[in-house]
């Protein structure tokens, strides 16, 4: 009888590998998980409390790289096309944080559900050409009583009244939402006198004490920071919930090279990795969870050649096609105040009348954008960077056009999948430890840029409304033949999906309905690399949902159900 | 003293750190924000243990708290190795020539001040302003330099007595006060 270090290894500690790593060690199962960053986050002894090194630090976070990768050690490259050569930009792309935690607490937490339709956006609305639009082998009603569990083991904040577009729930969420931000009140109304629907966003920040952690205290560096008072619940909680267990180990600055198939190659024994000296290990494994990220957990697969019988490890990768509408305030927003982002509007995921217009002068069946985050600009060192030096310069910095009186729409457009649109590995460009770097090739479809350039006039429109003296746009990545093009390259979003879809055709898919590769059933993916579709929501909370199914299914527990009311 | 540069040197970053920040009324210019001071502590910042690139926690002790960010983090090996290749250059170390030699922040200061002119202390800022920027090598380093030195926790050594959050009415880091609801949501 073969003897393994453990039940389930799990590769990347972001919320996909930690709300494995809690539903398998509740249920009794042992976890060894690796991590190939540091950990800056808590101490792994009880009680796990926070380290003390997640800060209030514009220097630390968003200029020094002390949660994403290092570019100099974990360089990416980029290209639109494979026409362009074999890369266009190497550097940073798409980075989520690498460290405990992965990506997951540098986060502002916004965190959706998707809607009904979005399950099945091709048999509801049908092709498009050039994209591979697909059905999740799931439907909303079997996800619901996940996406509650979620909310639960995260706390989330959030108002079940506010938004007309909203998919069903059986209940409500844990805590009602925080303070509203005074931008948002601003471009909220106005929004709401256009005809738009802003509501309070469902934030993963406390209000009130939950689960041994404090509410939050409004100290505005959310996004792209961790929170210093342990008020976010993502994925500091899971993982903490696991360790607590005694079942949970987690070694960090541990990077998994390869995933290691038995002789049969049809199972998986577990995985091998480095750790900074170099030296290689290997952690033997009933299943081995693939919780890395949609860029890394492709890269691993093509790394070790797992999976990949029909060429789609890697492909059908998406980000959201982000459209930026500003409005230059004649007053202060105070935008540093608060949790970032306070109110959403989904009102370009379904499409109206106008929607609908621009759609077919375009000749496409739909265009669906994404949600609209009201929010402002927080920190003055990127303020700094777009106020020209000279005396100009401090000019602005004293006004703040850029930041202060700056309200801010962000459009997270939904981003159809397209087979040419991947990861692979670059052929020459390497890692700090030898290994490919990954290679984005990535352009968006005419719809994501058709919907993107509907759009962004009528939110430009909501901040006039606000009463902006001025506005712009602009989007991420920058459309085809923009300006924009030669100032930056790389889409800057980093909701990545895709590279692995499940469904439940093997010659279609990667990953069946319970996230287990076709080919090799104990390897599970919990991560967004399974999405067949975008959506034009935040992807963690349907990450976490997920993972928590396929967990359980993992661990033999029976699925989780839940009832619709009455009306709902 | 500088820490990295020699007098000269510094004195030529500082002349060329106000021409891109110039004092005007109601905001100090990078002279009086030490942000010279701050690029200077960037090229030494292997020169104190340990070294001068991760501000500590959780709190500065501004608006509460023990005034942790003052003592710096330990850098993890490949935090040190991925530093010094960037201040340092790869210097023809194989372990910092991952994808082939990096030229170092100490090297792109060295030649660019020399290369700024042996009168550039003499001109008119608006012609050291010009200079700078037609530098095509260091200006996109200094200048996102000088918007940290101004702007960034003054731990790092700029934004002297946080005169630069001031002038802009920014609190900077305000754990563990935060903002009440109203602070939040009121005008």
């Amino acid at each position: 009888m073969t003897e393994f270090d453990c039940d389930a290894v799990i590769v990347g500690t972001g919320p996909a590998g930690a709300t494995v790593a809690e539903v398998l060690t509740a249920a009794g199962q042992s976890v060894i998980m690796l991590e190939k960053g540091a950990n800056h986050l808590m101490s792994l002894e009880p009680p796990f409390a926070m380290s003390g090194e997640i800060t209030n630090d514009e220097i630390k976070f968003l200029r020094r790289y002390f949660l994403e990768p290092d570019p100099l050690l974990e360089p990416r490259t980029f290209r639109r096309t494979e026409a362009a050569g074999d890369r266009e930009f190497t550097g940073s792309v798409n980075v989520l944080p690498t460290g405990l935690g992965g990506g997951g607490f540098h986060a502002d937490g916004k965190l959706p559900r998707f809607r009904e339709v979005d399950f099945h956006l091709l048999s509801e609305h049908g092709p498009i050409d050039g994209a591979n639009i697909a059905d999740w082998p799931l439907e909303y009603d079997e996800l619901e009583p996940y996406y509650a569990e979620a909310e639960r083991i995260i706390g989330v904040a959030g108002d079940s009244t506010g938004n007309p577009f909203a998919a069903w729930r059986s209940g409500e969420y844990p805590m009602a939402p925080g303070a509203d931000m005074y931008c948002a009140v601003v471009t909220g109304a106005a929004a709401q006198r256009l005809g738009y629907n802003p509501y309070r966003a469902p934030t993963g920040a406390n209000t009130v004490e939950y689960d041994g952690r404090p509410a939050c205290n409004n100290c505005g560096f959310c996004a792209f920071f961790g929170c210093p008072i342990d008020a976010k619940g993502d994925p500091v909680a899971p993982l903490r919930h696991a360790l607590h267990t005694g079942r949970c180990e987690i070694r960090c600055e541990s990077f998994v090279s390869e995933i290691v198939l038995d002789a049969s190659g049809k199972t998986a024994r577990g995985v091998k990795y480095l750790d900074t000296d170099g030296v290689e290990h290997e952690v033997t494994a009933r299943a081995v969870v693939l919780g890395a990220g949609a860029f890394e957990t492709p890269r691993l697969l093509l790394r070790s050649d797992v999976g990949n019988r029909t060429d789609l490890v890697g492909r059908h990768l998406m980000f959201h096609l982000q459209t930026f509408a500003v409005g230059q305030m004649p007053f202060r927003l105070h935008g540093y105040k608060g949790r970032a982002v306070t109110h959403l509007m989904d009102d370009p995921i379904v499409p109206d009348a106008l929607a609908q217009a621009a759609a077919k002068d375009a000749g496409l069946p739909y265009i669906r954008g994404g949600i609209v985050e009201h929010g402002a600009a927080g920190h003055p060192v990127m303020e700094a960077m777009y106020s020209p030096p000279g005396p100009m310069h401090s000019r602005m910095m004293l006004e703040s056009p850029m930041r202060d009186c700056m309200a801010g729409f962000t459009m997270q457009g939904e981003d159809l999948p397209l087979l040419t649109n991947r990861i692979d590995l670059d052929p020459k460009v390497k890692d700090v430890w030898g290994f490919p770097a990954g290679r984005v090739t990535y352009s968006p479809h005419k719809h994501d840029v058709v919907a993107s350039q509907h759009w962004a006039p009528r939110l430009e429109a909501v901040m006039k409304e606000a009463g902006a003296v001025n506005t712009f746009s602009a989007t991420s990545p920058p459309l085809p033949g923009s300006l924009g093009e030669s100032h930056n390259l790389t889409p800057q979003s980093r909701h990545i999906m895709g590279g692995a879809r499940m469904g439940d055709d093997p010659d279609t898919s990667v990953f069946d309905r319970w996230q287990r590769l076709h080919d090799v059933p104990n390897v599970i993916c919990s991560d967004s690399s399974v999405f067949p579709t975008s959506t034009g929501y935040g992807p963690t909370l349907t990450i976490v949902a997920l993972a928590i199914r396929a967990a359980r299914e993992l661990a033999g527990l029976p699925p989780l159900t839940s009832v619709r009311p009455a009306g709902a | 003293m500088p820490e990295y540069l020699t007098e000269a040197q510094f004195a030529v970053l500082e002349a060329a750190c106000e021409a891109l920040i110039p004092a005007v009324d109601g905001h100090p210019g990078a002279r009086a924000l030490g942000v010279a001071d701050y690029i200077d502590g960037a090229l030494g910042a292997f020169s104190v243990d340990p070294p001068r690139i991760f501000a500590g926690g959780p709190y500065s002790g501004r608006f509460g708290g023990e005034p942790g960010f003052a003592k710096f983090t330990k850098l993890s090996k490949f935090q040190e190795l991925a530093w010094r290749t960037r201040i340092e250059g790869s210097a023809g170390i194989p372990e910092r020539e991952i994808n082939g030699p990096v030229v170092g922040w100490q090297q792109i200061y060295t030649d660019g001040l020399a290369a700024l002119g042996d009168d550039f202390l003499e001109c008119e800022p608006d012609e050291q302003l010009r200079r700078v920027q037609a530098d095509t090598v260091l200006f996109p380093v200094i200048w996102a330099h000088c918007g940290e030195g101004a702007y960034g926790a003054p731990e790092y050594g700029g934004n002297r007595e946080t005169l630069g959050w001031q002038a802009i009415q920014y609190p900077g880091d305000i754990q563990p006060r935060g903002f009440t609801d109203e602070e939040v949501s009121q005008p």
